[in-house]
């Protein structure tokens, strides 16, 4: 037999703690029209959909929330909130849900490279040392090997260039011939550009991760290091 | 940082933004020609975080426009639903690193359905979670298409791709304009 919900006598704290933080999330707002888990590629997998999972918090289900593990299955793409006759905002509500979980219950892929990143500055743990020798190296490489680019130009941490680019950790670690392409067409159109050796990567894995303090270290780290040491007015997110 | 409301004196633009500037201004000699009579037939994935979440189709154009400047429009198949109404690849959001791997695979098969629906032989995936999902269904499901960089067909239509650049290319590129 289905669990009655009492509701006259909800507590429904996950849903204040969310409401609290979120107060335009709409959570009450919902019609029921299922609009968004109709266009929801991940609506049926562990037997629940955007729908249900909303429904769930506004009954204080919460401990069958915090249980399910739906919310690191949702992608957060927020197809849902766009199609959403009344603007739920359901991909805050899962970032909420992640973040209600204790931190050391939270997916340990994810914990373990948002740690990489708060320690090393990239969620692979590259040290700065060996970012910067492989971008030299490679770059070396390129202007013995190929003679049109033999003038060819990289640097890291070099003040008052017009841009700074990330890079997504997986070039330098894994396929390093691949930022070749990329820095070429910068020499063609003479680009003024450097990268910088504080939280360099363009991954982000304590956003997904839900770490508040871990994501706002980050972002912190990376403004100073652009706005007060190398002085660029332009940020480039390369991928 | 606007969530956290910090304070930055730079602008934060796209890569995809600057190649079509760089193009519009002639920077950047792309052509198509290497691919007019080999017709190989691109799509492009839109990720969510410069579509939908950005509340324009603004980037995801430019995106269009760099692609069919460097393959020819005729060579360009669109993936439908596309640019804000995108499917999500199923990879974003830490779901690669989250450990719910057959979970991550049915939500991926929306995406590759899209993909093979197109008949294109490449994807051009410009976000790193977009690129691996896409290759993982490409692998999981049995699809023949190659997932590359955008980068990389900039290179190939200016002609300046070097053979160790071609890791993503399949056989049918692997020596053009070498």
């Amino acid at each position: 037999m289905a669990r009655v919900i009492d509701i006259d006598h909800c507590t429904c704290e996950l849903k204040e703690q969310i409401t609290h933080l979120l107060p335009d999330a709409n959570l009450d707002l919902c019609l029921t029209c299922g609009t968004c888990t109709g266009g929801c590629p991940a609506s049926e997998q562990y037997d629940m959909d955007p729908r249900r999972f909303l429904r769930m918090v506004v009954l204080g289900m919460d401990d069958e929330v915090r249980n399910s593990p739906w919310a690191w299955v949702c992608t957060m793409c927020a197809r849902c909130k766009h199609a959403c006759p009344m603007d739920i905002d359901i991909p805050k509500l899962i970032y909420n849900v992640r973040a209600s979980v204790p931190r050391e219950e939270r997916p340990k892929g994810i914990r373990g490279s948002c740690d990489q990143h708060i320690k090393a500055g990239n969620a692979m743990g590259v040290p700065r040392d060996d970012f910067i020798f492989t971008v030299e190296d490679v770059a070396e490489e390129i202007r013995e090997n190929q003679p049109d680019f033999k003038d060819l130009k990289v640097s890291v941490d070099r003040k008052g260039t017009a841009m700074v680019l990330n890079q997504n950790s997986r070039e330098p670690v894994t396929e390093p011939d691949e930022l070749g392409p990329l820095w070429k067409i910068l020499h063609l159109v003479d680009a003024d550009w450097t990268y910088p050796s504080v939280m360099w990567a363009g991954e982000n894995y304590c956003m997904f991760l839900a770490d508040d303090e871990g994501w706002r270290y980050i972002l912190e780290e990376f403004v100073h290091h652009v706005d007060v040491n190398l002085k660029s007015p332009l940020v480039v997110n390369t991928e | 940082m606007r969530k956290y409301k910090i304070d930055h004196k730079f602008k934060l633009v796209t890569i995809i933004e600057l190649y079509a500037q760089w193009i519009r201004e002639g920077k950047l000699a792309v052509s198509s020609d290497w691919n007019r009579d080999l017709k190989i037939k691109f799509t492009v994935q839109d990720p969510c975080n410069i579509g939908r979440k950005v509340g324009t189709n603004r980037i995801v154009d430019d995106l269009r426009f760099v692609l069919k400047a460097a393959i020819g429009e005729e060579n360009f198949r669109e993936m439908a639903p596309n640019r804000a109404n995108n499917f999500c690849c199923g990879g974003g959001g830490g779901a690669l690193q989250a450990g719910h791997t057959d979970q991550r695979r049915a939500y991926g098969k929306a995406k590759f359905d899209q993909v093979m629906e197109t008949g294109a032989q490449y994807v051009i995936a410009p976000c790193h979670n977009c690129h691996a999902q896409i290759e993982d269904m490409g692998s999981h499901y049995g699809g023949a298409y190659h997932v590359v960089h955008l980068w990389t067909i900039l290179c190939l239509a200016m002609g300046i791709l070097d053979e160790n650049e071609r890791s993503y290319l399949g056989p049918d590129l692997a020596m053009v304009g070498l």
